[in-house]
Formats: C-alpha cells, sequence, structure tokens
C-alpha cells in the first residue's frame, strides 16, 4: 500500500510535467494548428540558463525566474522568425518547420555549449525528502506537484477572466471570425507562443530538478511524451492536454512500479499499447477539443 | 455626400474560381441594401472580401473615405464594419457575455463596453437571462441573436448581414427582421444578403440582384419586386 502511495506521488509529479509540456503544445495547436516540436528546445534553453546562473552563482530562487523568461522570450522569437513566414501554410508545412527550428538549436547547442550533459547546481533542499504519513517523499517532487497545480490554476484563471484569455479561446474556435471582432492575429499567436514558452520554462525547470544535469537533446523526450499525451487527451483541448498529462505519467510510473521484472524491458511499448487502447475506444482523444467537433463529418 | 461604402470592380477569386467578377456599388449612411441571388451567385464572397476574410483580387473598397481594399479583418471592426458571418458562427465554448465582450474586443473603454452590453440585452432579453450559458447550447434562434448582437457590440455604422434568417422558424424570422427595422431606427447602416426575397425586399430601401459573380439588376426595393431580372437569377435563366 505504501509503495503504491509512493508511485502515486511519483505519477503526480511526473504527470504533471507532461501536462504542463501538452497544454504548451496545446495552446499553440489549438490556436494555429502547428504542432510545434521544437518546443523541447525551449526546454533545453531555460535548462541551460538555470546552468549558467548556477555557475554564476546566483541564488536559484533568481535563476528559476531567469530560465522561464528565457524560454518565454525564446519561444516570442521562434514565432517571429521562423512560425509567421509559414503562418498560413498547410499544417505538413509547419511541423516540418518545427523540426528544422529544433534541430538547428540541437546544433547551436552542440557547438556552441558541449555535447555532452553538464552537470546543473541546485540547492541542497530540492534533493532532501520529508516524511508525511508515513511516507518518504522528495522535496523536488513536492515542488513539482506545487507548481504543476498553481499553473494549472494561473492558467484557467487568465484564460477565464482576461479579456486575452477570452480571446485566446475565441480564436481557438474560430480563428476568422475572432479576427473579424477586432482581435488582432498577431497578438494572439505571440500571446499562445509566450504562453507555450513559459510552460515549458516551468517544465524544465521541474524537468532539471529530477536530474541535475542538461544537455542539448534534453528536451526531445519530454516533449515527444508530452505530444503523445496530447493527443491522448485530444490535440487541441487545453483541459484534454492536462488530463492526458497525467494519465501518461500514471501509466509509465506504475508499469515501472509494478510491471513483473521480466516484462520491465517491454514498458514503453507496453505503456504505448495502452495509450493506443485508449484511442481505439476515443479516438479524438479523452477530451475532443471543441473545434475538432465542428469539423468533424 | 460620399456614400459610406463604395465599391469600384470588386474581383473575388478562389484559385482558379471567379466567385465576383467585377462588381460596383454603393452604400449610402442609413441604408438597407440588400443584396438577393441563388446560392453562389457571389454575395458572401462579396461580404466576406469587405471585410478582409476572403483577398480582393482586384478593384477597390471604400470605407467612410479611406481605402479599406487590403485592410486585413482585425482592422475593420475599430472602423466601424462588421459582418455577421453567415451560419451564425458564436464561439460555441464561451459563454454568451463572453461571445459579446469578444464583440467589443476593439473597445478599450469600460463604461462604453457595459453600455453597449446593455444595448444588447434591451434588444435581446433572452441573451441577458442566458448570459452565463455557453453559446453552444443556445437554441438556432438564440444564436442568431447573439451573432448579430455580438456585431452590434462593437458600435458598427455599418453591419453586414449575411443569411441572417437562415435555418430559423417562420416566427423567429420575423423577430429577426423587426430586429433590423429596429436598428435602422437606431442609426445603423445594413447591407443584408438574404435567401428571403420578399422578406428582404418588404424591409430594404434597395438592392442589387446578383447571378454568377455580376450584379444583373439593381434599383429601388419596390423596383426590383416588380423586374424580371429577380426571377431569372434565381431560375436560372438569362
Amino acid at each position: 500500500m505504501d509503495l503504491f502511495l509512493q508511485q502515486t506521488v511519483n505519477a503526480f509529479a511526473l504527470g504533471g510535467t507532461y501536462a504542463l509540456l501538452a497544454l504548451g503544445l496545446a495552446v499553440v495547436f489549438s490556436i494555429m494548428g502547428l504542432i510545434n516540436f521544437a518546443h523541447g528546445e525551449l526546454m533545453t534553453i531555460a535548462g541551460y540558463v538555470l546552468m549558467y546562473c548556477g555557475l554564476a552563482g546566483l541564488p536559484f530562487l533568481l535563476s528559476v525566474p531567469l530560465a522561464i523568461s528565457a524560454s518565454m522570450v525564446a519561444a516570442v522569437l521562434m514565432e517571429r522568425i521562423a512560425f509567421r513566414p509559414v503562418r498560413n501554410s498547410s499544417g505538413a508545412t509547419m511541423l516540418v518547420t518545427s523540426f528544422a527550428v529544433a534541430m538547428i538549436l540541437q546544433v547551436l547547442f552542440q557547438n556552441l555549449i558541449s555535447t555532452r550533459s553538464q552537470p546543473v547546481l541546485l540547492p541542497q533542499l530540492l534533493s532532501d525528502s520529508v516524511t508525511i504519513g508515513g511516507l518518504v517523499i522528495g522535496v523536488n517532487k513536492i515542488a513539482a506537484i506545487v507548481s504543476t497545480l498553481v499553473m494549472l490554476v494561473v492558467l484557467d484563471r487568465f484564460m477565464k477572466h482576461q479579456k486575452t484569455g477570452i480571446a485566446m479561446r475565441a480564436a481557438a474556435e474560430d480563428f476568422g471570425v475572432a479576427r473579424l471582432m477586432g482581435i488582432r492575429a498577431n497578438t494572439v499567436i505571440a500571446g499562445a507562443f509566450a504562453l507555450s514558452g513559459l510552460l515549458a520554462g516551468v517544465a524544465a525547470v521541474l524537468w532539471v530538478s529530477q536530474r541535475a544535469s542538461v544537455d542539448p537533446l534534453m528536451g526531445f523526450m519530454p516533449v515527444l511524451k508530452a505530444f503523445i499525451a496530447a493527443i491522448l487527451g485530444g490535440l487541441g483541448s487545453l483541459r484534454g492536454a492536462v488530463a492526458g498529462g497525467f494519465l501518461l505519467g500514471f501509466i509509465e510510473i506504475y508499469l515501472a512500479a509494478f510491471l513483473p521484472h521480466e516484462f520491465q524491458e517491454f514498458r514503453e511499448p507496453i505503456g504505448l499499447g495502452i495509450v493506443v487502447l485508449v484511442l481505439l475506444f476515443r479516438p479524438n482523444g479523452l477530451i475532443p477539443s471543441a473545434a475538432l467537433k465542428a469539423i468533424k463529418v | 455626400m460620399a456614400p459610406l461604402l463604395s465599391v469600384q470592380s470588386l474581383q473575388v477569386r478562389y484559385g482558379p474560381i471567379e466567385a465576383v467578377r467585377g462588381i460596383d456599388f454603393e452604400i449610402k449612411e442609413g441604408e438597407i441594401v440588400a443584396f438577393l441571388g441563388a446560392n453562389g451567385a457571389g454575395k458572401s464572397s462579396t461580404l466576406n472580401a469587405l471585410v478582409g476574410l476572403v483577398p480582393v483580387a482586384s478593384g477597390t473598397v471604400t470605407f467612410n473615405g479611406s481605402d479599406i481594399t487590403d485592410w486585413p479583418p482585425e482592422t475593420l471592426a475599430p472602423a466601424g464594419m462588421t459582418l455577421s458571418p453567415e451560419g451564425r458562427h458564436v464561439f460555441g465554448t464561451l459563454s454568451v457575455a463572453e461571445n459579446l465582450l469578444m464583440g467589443a474586443y476593439s473597445i478599450k473603454d469600460k463604461d462604453a463596453v457595459s453600455d453597449a452590453w446593455e444595448r444588447v440585452y434591451t434588444l435581446f432579453p433572452i441573451l441577458h437571462e442566458r448570459r452565463d450559458q455557453f453559446a453552444g447550447t443556445l437554441s438556432g434562434g438564440q444564436q442568431q441573436m447573439l451573432a448579430v448582437g455580438r456585431a452590434l457590440m462593437s458600435n458598427p455604422r455599418l453591419l453586414l448581414l449575411d443569411e441572417p434568417s437562415l435555418g430559423l422558424a417562420p416566427k423567429i424570422v420575423g423577430q429577426i427582421f423587426d430586429l433590423i427595422s429596429l436598428l435602422r431606427e437606431q442609426g445603423v447602416t445594413l447591407a443584408l444578403v438574404e435567401q428571403n426575397v420578399s422578406m428582404a425586399l418588404n424591409i430594404a430601401d434597395r438592392g442589387y440582384v446578383l447571378s454568377s459573380g455580376k450584379i444583373v439588376a439593381a434599383g429601388s426595393a419596390s423596383e426590383l419586386s416588380q423586374s424580371d431580372a429577380l426571377q431569372s437569377a434565381y431560375l436560372g435563366g438569362g
């Protein structure tokens, strides 16, 4: 029972990080139909900023907002430089553009920083653990869960109560009509990228906090997982992205903890098999997006 | 006095297909102008081109003294022209109040937004009743009222209505047309694309009849209702 609760905490921590990343992908996808595979590189940028801040001796509490801001700025620049020129192209063109951006950034990291994994200095506190009701829980896990919850609440309030947030929901549903209302396309899209950068930055801090290192390809795996989570939840649906992120986190952690030893090698395929099974029964994901519903035949 | 909107040799193309083939028309302040014609005659394309939802292939559009031919859609509501699109297109996952707020997106002054809300809720008390409900859960007639109300939120000088009575029950259609007369009394200039020809000509001052992307007849509402051009435009003759 204890092991189960322990793993549940781990699942919330990992699932939360996937949820934040999947949300970042979903915010951009819902508005401009782009699956931004360079989202992972936003994480990597935030990771490197954390590393350099640590080397420069900055306190962690200052490094974190710097890393998150760097990822937001990078996201907005990415939109301005790479995605705006292909904005009205097909989804495939934008997808390939995002791969190109991801690869260019990876090569830059490899050549300008290092091909190898670099250690990131983290405060001692993060590797401590506390005992709650007989469970030993890492501070980094608690930080991950709390940050995820805070981000989800903040994002929910922004989307419901801020005029810009409501405009982003309107644009996600019907971009043309939203523009008719006087909602500027550039503002909404730049806002979506800034938001996705914020989410990637927070996810990066959480990711690095579990590993204490950063490498040029750091962002690839988590974003691939987030992409799977976003599809599992319903591509383009924000609630779906959160649900998919958590579900994927739970699947992975429970399989790692409870799958018999001789099956552990097949953990990833079994996990993906479960995802496929869910999609068989809910082809549009757990919580399909409203826009998708509209064009469904 | 110069017309509020004037359009010269407007052309709209979708790839090789020419939807609007060089038409001229104008709308004066305070008028209701109807655009009539069969499906595919180019009426909706014309309205969509005016507000920049589809690109203008050639020609010029002048609104309120400015050349707005290539203005992007988001600049027109602030300039005083807005469209209530065909098929309503309310934001189904937003509440009624949020839909209206989006209509007033370009208005920065909070009091002016409250006034606009007030005006729309007075015109459509049902929207006030349902203000916290998702727009997607409204009936077709209520969604149409919301679409018109949302367009009114920006306080337009020229309101373009694309098929406001499409798919609505006859009683609701009557309400929509009553509303259009009421809006004229409030000083809104209206362009109306409508399948319901008799209702449209009943309320309009003037009309243009389109067929295959060209204007085939123009005149006052009473002239048009007696002309053969209208019949042949719908029956495909001429």
